[in-house]
């Protein structure tokens, strides 16, 4: 049977993104921020500096927050990658989404994707955390607009909203 | 009254949930199938000639599509008419470190990298200049030919007897503030996309602009080609703050490419050239003098402006005159002298940032009246109140005021911040300070003077019912298209849901001069509130027509036309649309805005900068804990209230006084860009140090409305006005927590242990003198 060679530098990369197993070749170098937006198609994880300056790119990888600009794709092998687009299900916003919407949390938009996965990683390991938890949480990724009054509100009336 | 009636909480964004979903594409995120990757090759020097610029090696590399020099580039661009002097890449000379000099376009960004390492510069260097006062000097260098002793512009301007208003003063003090240089840092780094068919001879550019009729504009006179020609669209826009308020060289860059290749070319600055592209806040150093009666009376005012305005024009001049006219128009003043110098220097081009020219004097005119009110033994807060305005009036330089709040600010934040029962009796190390600013809501006089009103929307109704409004203003995150859909709908009695927006496509909406001075509000929400108004009266008058009744007898809420005597005769929104369509068919309304002249400023030269139709006013207190032995200070609570005439959208009103006063701390406590012999020192969101979640207050945001007679509803603009007070804000805190007068921004730990060190030392010192006498 004819298996051709493997392309030098790449590999066959195997994730779950979103809730979903996919298979894809990816170059050993590629960052997991290039994948997603790329490869995947994925533009709402945002890249806003020059390499884990801002959090913009923040993602989640196995339930922790990661910036996806200093994640080789390839490290992500056989994990579970999720993405802003992967929060709302059906059509619903996730209680962070309908939050940071009604709540202001986000103006210009550019910081909000990685800002909310931020939030979710923490409200995955501290359902109920307090201010000084969210703010620390929140410290890497940095936000131009807000002056972050109200992206700490939504969190903490995403918090109230229950899951 | 629908939106605007009863207890208001404001409405979300009407593109927010794009935004929480990741849905919303920005430039960097849209169709980039089949772009070019453009890059630009940046001048390794501060100031030199260009002897050689060799692309041929560069040219051959395959993949290689397009390369351009600035041989390609024959038309100077800038934002001021009168002010060209720049090219998309640099011809002849180079003058400042990271100037544009080439640019490729290539198959892929790995192809593009390597064709910039096969061009090849040669340079003769020239004395470069990085500061105001070397680039003034008698025997330096012109930087640009046409510019003596390098002064862009100088500014004279004199209103009242400032002699004799000194002369009367009380007490008069004099002192001089250094503010560093700092940058927007939106979020979003920037980016373009740019396609040229070669078929039809048709540009479509979108691009992270806060101003797309300039910047189409730029483009058809860089490239030479017909208006008609081109499109331009604004993709979402990750954050402006005045970055992206004139046309920047990578956009020219960007379209020129794509016309050479005859395709599609992407280009993607990284965060560092975000930083370089500037046009931020220049270094000031301002010299301020002021003259106060014992009354708390202010007698005279004079200053002197210095701003290292950087390499080109851009906006320098209108930043130097914003300095000094907005000196005007906060208290009453009898007598003020202004001296501004805009100077060039050999760094990357400043140009507007949110408070346009004001916030730097305004923070030395704030500090210095609190250092002379401790003096006279007069409270901060009521040395404010003895200078107020009194609405309607005139300032001395011409700038009308037509509303004015800020007497209910300062009660407002007194009372909320405890400021009579707290002041002074905080512990060693904790203080509080308060200062006061404004800001215009449109400059009142446009750039480009075509004889246009000043706004224009247009309004769509359709068989369907739908509303649609078409407006050329920007939205960069501001909530301008949830304002223009709210008065939209409060017009027409609608609820906000049945208005569509459609924003800045030039092949679609009507032109509109963009995101900058606060204007939208107030004009483009004139304007919609006048589009709206004749598609009412036409609804009206068809209504009238299928009831049988005559149009005054007619009114539009809650989505119905219903008659005012028979309460029963009604009909839906949806059938009075029908029957306005009847003969007609879809109807398009068009409604505008402009401002009188009477409100475009002084006949004196530069007179119309600083000319609006409505100032903003804000006062807020500061307060802070000070660590004297490392000098770190950090804000504990902010209170703040806003004079912004009428809150149309309180819930993003109260984001934009947040946010303005949020940057305005990243300015006073920790932001700064250096340069080491012109290359920046600061080009990444590490080294340029803003506040994070864990440095940022809680900020009390409080909402004046001194309904403007002439705002939309009563609005005036909501952005811009609270920045420029939280620094002088600051300082007066620093002083009360631990004796300190800081006479630079930012008040970083270095800078306040420099001062405590110094206060100490002069408290030695007069206690040895004691001791002698």
């Amino acid at each position: 049977m004819f298996e051709p060679d493997p392309i030098p530098g790449k590999r066959l990369l195997r994730i779950r993104l979103n809730g979903r197993w996919r298979e894809d070749a990816v170059a050993d170098d590629q960052l997991l921020v290039d994948y997603l937006r790329e490869t995947a198609g994925l533009t709402g994880t945002k890249t806003g500096c020059d390499g884990g300056e801002c959090g913009a790119c923040t993602v989640l990888v196995d339930d922790d927050p990661v910036p996806s600009c200093l994640t080789l794709a390839v490290r992500c092998e056989g994990r579970s990658v999720e993405t802003i687009e992967g929060l709302g299900a059906g059509g619903r916003l996730h209680r962070l989404q309908r939050a940071f919407h009604e709540k202001l949390g986000a103006q210009c938009g550019f910081c909000t994707p990685g800002m909310i996965m931020a939030a979710e990683g923490l409200l995955r390991r501290c359902p109920d955390p307090s201010e000084a938890q969210i703010r620390a949480a929140l410290a890497g990724n940095l936000c131009r607009c807000t002056g972050y009054v109200k992206i700490v509100e939504s969190v903490r009336a995403a918090v109230q909203a229950g899951t | 009254m629908t939106q605007l009636a009863g207890a208001r909480a404001g409405v979300p964004l009407i593109d927010g949930i794009d935004k929480v979903t990741g849905r919303a594409r920005y430039t960097a995120d849209l169709d980039h199938r089949g772009a070019l990757v453009g890059r630009i090759l940046r001048s390794p020097c501060s100031h030199a000639q260009i002897l050689r610029l060799d692309v041929e090696r560069a040219r051959r590399l395959p993949g290689v599509v397009a390369i351009l020099t600035g041989e390609d580039c024959r038309v100077p661009y800038g934002v001021l008419p009168i002010a060209m002097n720049e090219y998309p890449l640099a011809r002849g000379k180079v003058r400042y470190r990271g100037e544009p000099v080439a640019a490729v376009a290539a198959i892929d960004a790995e192809t593009a990298a390597l064709a910039l390492s096969l061009i090849e510069l040669e340079v003769h260097e020239l004395p470069a200049y990085y500061e105001a006062d070397q680039a003034r000097a008698a025997d330096a260098v012109r930087i640009h030919d046409d510019k003596p002793g390098n002064l862009e512009r100088e500014v004279h301007h004199s209103f009242g007897d400032v002699a004799a208003g000194f002369a009367t003063a009380d007490l008069v003090r004099e002192t001089v503030i250094d503010c560093a240089e700092v940058n927007h840092a939106q979020i979003e780094p920037h980016a373009a996309l740019a396609e040229f068919d070669p078929s039809t001879g048709r540009l479509t550019m979108q691009s992270v602009s806060q101003v797309t009729f300039y910047l189409h504009m730029m483009l058809a006179r860089c490239l030479e080609m017909d208006e008609s020609r081109i499109r331009v669209i604004k993709p979402f826009v990750g954050g402006g703050f005045g970055a992206r308020v004139e046309v920047l060289n990578f956009e020219l860059v960007t379209a020129m490419l794509a016309r050479t290749a005859g395709g599609k070319v992407a280009m993607e600055l990284t965060r560092e050239e975000t930083f370089i592209t500037h046009r931020a806040r220049p270094q000031t150093r301002i010299r301020m003098k002021l003259g106060l009666g014992r009354d708390g009376r202010l007698r005279a005012c004079e200053c002197e402006v210095v701003q290292r305005g950087g390499a080109y024009a851009g906006y320098g001049v209108i930043t130097i005159l914003y300095a000094g006219s907005l000196l005007h128009g906060l208290y009453d003043l009898p007598a003020v002298r202004y001296d501004g110098y805009r100077v060039y220097a050999n760094l990357p081009p400043c140009g507007a940032m949110r408070g346009h020219g004001s916030v730097d004097t305004r923070h030395a005119f704030e500090l210095l009246l609190d250092r002379m009110a401790r003096e006279l033994g007069l409270d901060p807060f009521e040395v404010r109140r003895r200078n107020l305005l009194h609405a309607p009036t005139r300032t001395l330089n011409e700038l009308a005021i037509n509303s004015y709040g800020l007497a209910e600010c300062l009660d407002r934040v007194e009372a909320a911040s405890g400021w009579r029962t707290r002041r002074g009796r905080l512990p060693r190390g904790k203080g509080l300070g308060m200062a006061c600013s404004h800001y215009v809501s449109g400059a009142a006089k446009p750039i480009h003077w075509t004889g246009e009103p000043h706004a224009v929307v247009n309004v769509k109704v359709d068989w369907d019912g739908s509303v649609t409004a078409f407006t050329g203003a920007a939205d960069i995150g501001q909530g301008s298209s949830t304002m223009v859909a709210i008065a939209v709908a409060e017009t027409l009695g609608l609820p906000i849901e049945q208005v569509r927006v459609i924003a800045a496509d030039s092949a679609t909406t009507p032109k509109d001069n963009g995101a900058y001075s606060s204007r939208i509000t107030f004009m483009v929400g004139n304007a919609a509130i006048d589009a709206a108004r004749r598609l009412r009266t036409l609804l009206t008058e068809a209504a009238a027509r299928r009831l049988e009744r005559d149009p005054a007898d007619i009114d539009c809420t809650d989505g119905r036309f219903r008659s005012l005597s028979a309460a029963d005769q009604g009909i839906s929104f949806t059938d009075a649309v029908k029957a306005a369509l009847v003969d007609q068919g879809t109807l398009t309304v068009k409604g505008t805005f402009t401002c009188p002249p009477e409100a475009q400023g002084g006949k004196h030269r530069g007179g119309a900068v600083g000319s609006t139709m409505g100032f903003s006013y804000a006062a807020q207190v500061v307060e802070v804990s000070v660590d004297e032995d490392t000098g770190r200070v950090s804000v504990d609570r902010v209170w703040v209230a806003l004079d912004c005439g009428f809150a149309i959208n309180p819930l993003a009103v109260r984001g934009q006084i947040e946010g303005a006063v949020w940057m305005g701390m990243g300015q006073a406590l920790m932001e700064e860009t250096r340069y080491l012999n012109g290359m920046p020192a600061h080009a990444s969101l590490l080294e340029y140090r803003m506040p994070t979640s864990l440095d940022s207050p809680p900020i009390d945001a409080m909402i004046v409305e001194s309904i403007d007679p002439n705002g939309p509803f009563g609005a005036k603009e909501a952005s811009e006005g609270a920045l420029a007070s939280f620094a002088p804000a600051l300082a007066a805190a620093i002083a009360d927590a631990i004796g300190v007068d800081l006479d630079v921004l930012p008040a970083t730990p270095d800078r306040v242990l420099d001062a405590v060190i110094a206060r100490r030392r002069r408290e030695r010192l007069d206690a040895l003198a004691g001791g002698r006498r």
